[in-house]
């Protein structure tokens, strides 16, 4: 069986008397990709937080990459990258600039910061953009600098909200091109989109509602217990029961 | 009868960045139209000169047959403009907001309730909620209510469902279905290439130029060459030997599918496919598709990079 990476059991998060997630258990094994998909307010945000080790749990636990999100967050956030859905780069730094005091807070030093730049930004062909200021750069590029920060201290699983929100249909699947390439690698994904096309392209998807976690399966596996054309259509019919019928 | 919209070589720079290239096109009265384009194509320039909030450097610019410039202020009055950004009182609550909005255009919200009802009674339960402790769709759907309460013959909505859940977005556009058949003309943007497919007509744009305007059903001809659709178990596999086919042009997922597109003037499908199966895909399902807006708005996309 392949080593799991993520845990989550009875995972459950309240706010006063609401109950933001509600007993959420799952697990993720190493090099899978795993779409968090839900509902505006369904209560994604806050697990994310959560399993980053940003959010005390109300009650419940979970671990990822062997640490406990409740006793151990700090060493969470060391082992995981993270990349929210607003964009966290300073806009006037440079990008070289930005991955220098990105990693200096990881604790790496400035010589592996640059060489590990340099060879990020020539895998995105990006290199000409290292002393460039990150406001000047159009929407896209900043996205995939924003995915290489998030993996500049070689973490094993990273988080993705909403990486793709707004871009163009191609930069879109590039985007998508680089969570292949690091899940090939072993790297562990965990992702929400609000595009029903990516939620394909996931090796197995959740689907949140209300809190809990209403389904769990391979996007395949979706489709035929939903009788659903395309994982819309599943979403459709599980994110908001039968109102929309 | 005079066009809802009518815009003649438009055009607007921001120092050296041109974020308008001499524009063209019209709307007609109780017509949904769609500008489809990746952040930075220029369509929120396009909204603010429309809605009168900035001024074009060159070329003529008409709502509901007045000037943007002279008429600025009756134009302000017979439109609705729902901004990219959320930008409701976040702390006032959903009824206050709609009573503010009412007043300012002197109006009420029963006077115009009926245009309102449909979206409102679902806001209704959170009618006492601070706008800004509300969800992604439910804000946006008090935007449009705000939009609408004074009756606008002409409606402006820069990205109105940009992160939000496809539930309420399928819920926003039967909404904006039902404004249509009011009579109310409405320019729309959106990232989001399903939504493009229930508008009557779309602008596909780039950079500042219109790259292709036609009715959904109709722009799948704008698409040249073959397209082919494949999976395999092994996606990521099957995608970059694809890629390195020397018969594929382009190949990008498509949900469950890769779409291929073989090079131009190669229909011969079916011996890449022989092809990949000989190169251990075992498993490969693949048939000639018909291009879908997406794939004609990427092939647009990449001709205009190139």
């Amino acid at each position: 069986m392949k080593e799991k990476v993520i845990t989550s059991n009875k995972l459950s998060r309240k706010f006063g008397d609401f109950v933001a997630v509600d007993e959420v258990t799952f697990e993720v094994s190493k090099g899978e990709i795993f779409g968090f998909l839900g509902a505006n307010g369904a209560g994604k945000t806050t697990a994310m937080r959560m399993l980053c080790g940003l959010l005390a749990p109300s009650s419940g636990s979970a671990t990822v990459a062997g640490y406990d999100v409740s006793t151990q967050p700090e060493m969470v956030k060391k082992n995981i990258g993270y990349m929210s859905q607003k964009f966290s780069m300073y806009e006037d730094l440079t990008v070289k600039e930005n991955f220098l005091f990105y990693g200096g807070v990881y604790g790496l030093k400035r010589k592996a910061i640059i060489e590990r730049l340099s060879m990020m930004l020539g895998l995105l062909n990006l290199s000409h953009v290292m002393n460039s200021l990150v406001g000047s750069l159009p929407l896209g590029w900043k996205q995939k600098l924003s995915f290489s920060l998030a993996m500049l201290h070689q973490p094993g699983i990273i988080f993705l909200d909403e990486p793709t929100g707004g871009v163009d249909p191609i930069t879109r699947r590039q985007f998508w091109d680089l969570i292949y390439e690091a899940a090939y690698d072993g790297i562990t994904i965990f992702v929400t989109t609000h595009y029903m096309d990516e939620a394909e392209y996931c090796d197995r998807v959740s689907i949140m509602v209300d809190g809990s976690i209403k389904a769990l399966d391979s996007p395949e596996n979706l489709r035929k217990t939903y009788n659903a054309a395309s994982m819309d259509g599943v979403f459709q019919e599980l994110a908001r029961g039968t109102s929309t019928k | 009868m005079k066009p809802a919209i009518s815009i003649q070589n438009l055009s607007k720079s921001y120092k050296e960045v041109e974020a308008l290239k001499s524009i063209s096109f019209e709307v007609k009265q109780g017509e949904l139209f769609g500008l489809i384009g990746p952040d930075g194509a220029g369509k929120s320039t396009l909204f603010r000169i429309l809605t009168t909030l900035t001024l074009a450097d060159s070329g003529i610019v008409r709502v509901m047959d007045m000037d943007v410039v002279q008429d600025f202020r009756e134009i302000r009055n017979r439109i609705g403009y729902m901004p990219g950004r959320f930008s409701l009182y976040q702390d006032l609550t959903v009824a206050e907001n709609l009573e503010f909005f009412a007043t300012i255009f002197g109006t009420t919200i029963e006077e115009n309730y009926d245009l309102i009802r449909d979206i409102y009674v679902q806001l209704e339960p959170f009618k006492t909620r601070p706008a800004g402790k509300l969800s992604g769709g439910m804000k946006q759907k008090l935007a449009l209510c705000c939009a609408l309460i004074h009756k606008p013959e002409v409606l402006f909505l820069d990205e109105p469902t940009t992160g939000v859940d496809p539930v309420s977005r399928k819920e926003f556009w039967q909404m904006l279905k039902r404004l249509k058949n009011e009579g109310i003309a409405i320019l729309v943007s959106t990232p989001y290439m399903d939504e493009a497919a229930l508008c009557d007509r779309i602008a596909l744009v780039q950079k500042g130029e219109i790259l292709s305007i036609a009715s959904p059903d109709t722009i799948n001809e704008a698409f040249h060459g073959t397209l082919v659709a494949m999976k395999s178990h092994r996606m990521y596999e099957l995608l970059t030997t694809l890629r390195n086919h020397p018969k594929v042009a382009s190949c990008y997922a498509f949900g469950e599918f890769l779409n291929a597109a073989l090079m131009d003037g190669d229909e011969d499908w079916q011996s890449l496919e022989m092809d990949i199966r000989h190169k251990g895909f075992d498993d490969l399902v693949a048939y000639e598709t018909t291009a879908g807006i997406e794939n004609v708005f990427m092939q647009l996309l990449s001709q205009a990079e190139a």
